[in-house]
């Protein structure tokens, strides 16, 4: 009950903000949609949206197939070290998307050591649209790769053995039945990659030069000019791709589920000499460009001036940070990571085991359903302007939060909801649903076997759930990038600071130290998961006995 | 709340008037029900008939929208399912999997701040109870779907309450373990005299286990009686036609108990329907007599007819018969495996048999 409250006045509450700001004037009276009017009627409205739609479709464009055919290498192939590839491919999810493009800096740029292959492509500098599609097309691979996994796990063995009953060729069966069968898999892949490329901040921030998107530009409205009016048109306009991006997918998930019956019987792929080899060729290929961008970044945070200079220094990781006035970021980050995982993962299960154990307030049910799906719809940006809006302004008794590291906490929390809230329902879903029952015919209140079983049984969940939260709130920039403070500056936010300065090295530092430590607390929480499961949950390796 | 009950013995417990809706599907339509201390009873339907609901609401998991739940002349209607006395077992168990079978067992004892000795010794008589005294250190993923259920009766019976609801327990078991969980139910409840409610859809389950069968039907209550009762003597044509096979056949009344079928009549001990009111006769297929002791010329409901088909079923053939004289309506009749052999059943053959007029039921068409 409390989470309902919680969810409704961090995130339905200052989205009613923009609402109601985009259609006030500088002082506060009603103007209905005169602001929307002078936006759209600006120059600049309509390069901005042009240039976000090419960024984003060419993004989209270029990762769903890359994705798709890395997700056929795993799933539908016979290649070796599948969880090596599976995983390098996740890599990037440990990074903020600004490390990629600071490594196509170090790579491309004015510097770059491979500027001179720029081109034989046809490009004259990496500055702008091709760096930011190749950074953002780095950041969202893993996002779509996992989508593409999930979809190509679902597979009829049946229908190919039809198929080859009736002697059909390879490449018919693929076309025929691999295709239509990942075709809801691509479609969501396309949305989650469309709507990330629209509401990205920091890749064009750092490399996108002039190039100037609607993420920008809501960024220099509101923290540049203090133009809310303007500022919440934008995110009004950032929202609608994504709403339509949310409810596309959901229409898709809703027919995916009908795809496959319990019956259906997996896909085992057979070797195929040829197929096997190309793909392991693409696989080895993509996992080596991603190592060498996140390498890149990490090289470059160690040499003394890139590329005059390549002698090895710690200098960007002190004195740069230093410099700058960021020492303190990248512990507030750590700060702020560890209470998101934690009352994150708290309050994403208690409101999940609400909705789903408890019975009564059939009225508020739905609503709270709704809430927690809805931050998927949502840009971080949209979310960062609306907290401004609704918490800095006077009347709000909860302006108190405003420059502190809760609301940093709090909007990271609901920014990453969603995803959470998902793998809490569905951990919790696996539970019989008569235990509730069962323990109150025993007279055991709910919060003992809420303890005793529902917890323990979903552990390892409520640890996935700590993870992503951590990381995310690692890697975000998105909304909090509104709402920090210079005593809350974030590390990630830090690296936008740095790159402005100039101080590339040291932003890589920076971009190092995140990659780092995502990367350790995954490992951790691995080894904690799999220590606890060692202790307590030898429950689900007994095998029957029979 | 006490409610003082006129009669000698108090209920173990009174369903009045209990009516639920969802929206605007209304799931029991007030209906009204006692159970005597020690009894069996089953709610038996087809899904959807309300029963699972009535269960529920008995142990309140389920808000009835009107009328009263008594226990032991105790008003429970509105009290929470923590404040009624009962255990329950259903279909999917719903063992703690993270627990130990001993865990398990003791799950609700150790609320109840009872010593440790004292849950030790509880556990181990429970265990015993059930069959499975030495798998106390188990999950209950290590163990069969019919020992998992018998641990989840020994979960529900451990603080010994006055009540047992039972929601479709055997369903989830395959054929064999269910024939056998059936009779040790019976026998472990026997012996406890524990009050018990069972929700189930298998009328074999129902008739063989029951002491009384509530049978239901679109949210109300069609006949409550011992298995005998609503099998020999259904009160509705949804009871008869529910519970095993039956015959149906289209008749007219023509007085003192006789009705005509076709150009037959048949005689039967079911009086009290007007002359020339149309009925539908309802009789079972094993309600016949058949020559093979004698023969059956000259009995009273002597008839014949042609074999058109013949279902074989192992111990007995259903046998479809062209009556003479029927006008074309058919009948099923069982036929042993022994009588098929002795009286030349086959397609095409002709037999000879009488009805048990007795047994013949009749309601209005």
């Amino acid at each position: 009950m409390l989470v309902a409250v919680a969810l409704f006045v961090f995130m339905t509450a200052p989205l009613a903000a923009i609402l109601l700001r985009s259609l006030e004037d500088r002082d506060g009276a009603f103007v209905g949609l005169a602001n929307f009017a002078q936006y759209f009627a600006s120059p600049a409205f309509s390069r901005s949206a042009g240039n976000t739609l090419t960024f984003a479709l060419l993004t989209t464009l270029l990762t769903v197939p890359l994705a798709f055919a890395f997700a056929f290498a795993i799933q539908r192939s016979c290649i070796g070290a599948k969880w090596l590839w599976r995983n390098i491919a996740l890599v990037p999810i440990l990074a903020p998307s600004l490390l990629a493009a600071l490594s196509f800096i170090y790579l491309f740029g004015n510097q770059g050591i491979l500027k001179d292959v720029l081109p034989w492509f046809g490009l004259t500098t990496i500055y702008g649209l091709p760096g930011m599609v190749l950074s953002m097309t780095f950041s969202a691979f893993p996002h779509a790769v996992m989508i593409m996994l999930a979809s190509l796990s679902l597979s009829d063995a049946r229908l190919y053995e039809a198929a080859d009953s009736m002697a059909t060729s390879e490449w018919r069966k693929f076309v025929t039945i691999t295709l239509p069968g990942a075709r809801y898999g691509m479609i969501s892949a396309a949305m989650v990659v469309f709507t990330m490329a629209v509401s990205e901040f920091g890749v064009p921030k750092v490399i996108g030069a002039n190039y100037s998107v609607l993420a920008i530009d809501i960024y220099k409205q509101v923290i540049g000019q203090q133009n809310f009016q303007i500022g919440a048109v934008v995110g009004l306009i950032l929202l609608v791709p994504a709403l339509v991006a949310f409810f596309v997918d959901h229409a898709v998930r809703v027919r995916q589920k009908a795809l496959l019956t319990a019956r259906s019987v997996p896909y085992v792929p057979r070797p195929s000499p040829v197929r096997d080899r190309l793909m392991l060729a693409f696989v080895m290929l993509m996992s080596a460009a991603m190592l060498v961008v996140i390498g890149m970044a990490v090289f470059g945070s160690f040499v003394r001036v890139w590329p005059y200079n390549l002698s090895f220094t710690f200098n960007h990781y002190t004195y740069g940070f230093e410099e700058a006035g960021v020492e303190n970021a990248y512990r507030n980050s750590l700060t702020m990571a560890a209470w998101c995982a934690v009352v994150g993962a708290s309050l994403t299960f208690a409101g999940a085991y609400w909705l789903e154990k408890t019975r009564g307030a059939n009225l508020v049910r739905p609503l709270v359903r709704l809430q927690a799906m809805m931050p998927m719809a949502i840009p971080g940006l949209v979310l960062g302007i609306g907290y401004i809006l609704f918490f800095n302004h006077p009347a709000n008794p909860l302006n108190v939060l405003y420059g502190t590291m809760a609301i940093l906490v709090l909007s990271t929390i609901i920014h990453f909801y969603s995803s959470s809230h998902l793998t809490a329902v569905t951990a919790l879903k696996q539970l019989d649903n008569e235990f509730e029952s069962v323990s109150a015919s025993l007279k055991v209140p709910f919060y003992k076997t809420f303890w005793r079983v529902t917890v323990p049984v979903c552990l390892p969940s409520i640890i996935d759930i700590s993870r992503y939260y951590f990381v995310n709130a690692m890697t975000t920039i998105s909304a909090v990038v509104f709402l920090y403070s210079p005593k809350t500056m974030l590390a990630a936010i830090s690296i936008v600071q740095l790159d402005e300065a100039g101080a590339i090295g040291s932003a890589a530092a920076m971009a190092t130290l995140i990659v780092a430590t995502s990367g350790v607390v995954t490992l951790l929480s691995f080894a904690v998961e799999g220590w606890l499961l060692r202790r307590t949950q030898g429950w689900r390796r007994a095998a029957p006995t029979r | 709340m006490l409610v003082t009950s006129d009669s000698a013995t108090v209920d173990a417990l009174r369903i009045e008037a209990i009516h639920k809706a969802f929206g605007s599907f209304v799931a029991l339509k007030s209906v009204d029900l006692a159970i005597h201390p020690g009894e069996l009873v089953c709610f038996l339907g087809p899904s959807g008939c309300g029963k699972t609901t009535l269960l529920r609401i008995i142990a309140g998991l389920e808000t009835q929208t009107s009328g009263r739940v008594i226990q032991n002349g105790r008003d429970v209607s509105n009290a929470p399912p923590a404040a009624r006395d009962y255990g329950i077992v259903f279909q999917s168990y719903a063992l703690f999997p993270n627990l130990t079978i001993h865990d398990n067992v003791a799950y609700g004892l150790v609320n109840r701040r009872r010593d440790r000795a004292s849950i030790e010794s509880r556990v181990r008589e429970l265990l015993t109870l059930v069959g499975l005294p030495s798998e106390g250190p188990k999950y209950p993923g290590q163990l069969s779907g019919g020992q998992q259920q018998r641990i989840a009766l020994a979960r529900a019976l451990a603080t010994a309450p006055s009540l047992l609801l039972l929601d479709e327990p055997l369903s989830a078991l395959d054929a064999k373990e269910r024939d056998r969980l059936r009779g040790e139910i019976r026998q472990l409840q026997r012996r406890l005299k524990v009050t018990t409610v069972m929700v189930t859809h298998d009328q074999e389950e129902a008739l063989s286990m029951a002491d009384r069968v509530v049978v239901m039907n679109h949210g109300a209550i069609e006949q409550i009686g011992t298995p005998h009762e609503v099998y020999e003597r259904p009160r509705t044509p949804f009871v008869a036609d529910f519970l095993g096979k039956v015959n149906v056949l289209k008749a007219t009344c023509v007085g003192s108990g006789r009705y005509r079928v076709g150009s037959k009549e048949i005689a039967t001990g079911s009086n009290g329907i007007a002359t020339g009111d149309a009925v539908r006769l309802y009789l079972r297929p094993e309600d016949r007599i058949l020559a093979d002791s004698g023969p059956v010329e000259g009995m009273p409901n002597a008839l014949s007819g042609v074999v058109r088909n013949v279902d074989f079923l192992g111990t007995y053939c259903l046998v479809n018969l062209d009556v003479d004289g029927f006008d074309g309506q058919r009948m099923l009749v069982y036929f042993s495996l022994n009588q098929t052999l002795e009286l030349g059943v086959r397609e095409g053959a002709r037999v000879a048999f009488a009805l048990r007029g007795e047994r013949v039921r009749v309601f209005n068409a």
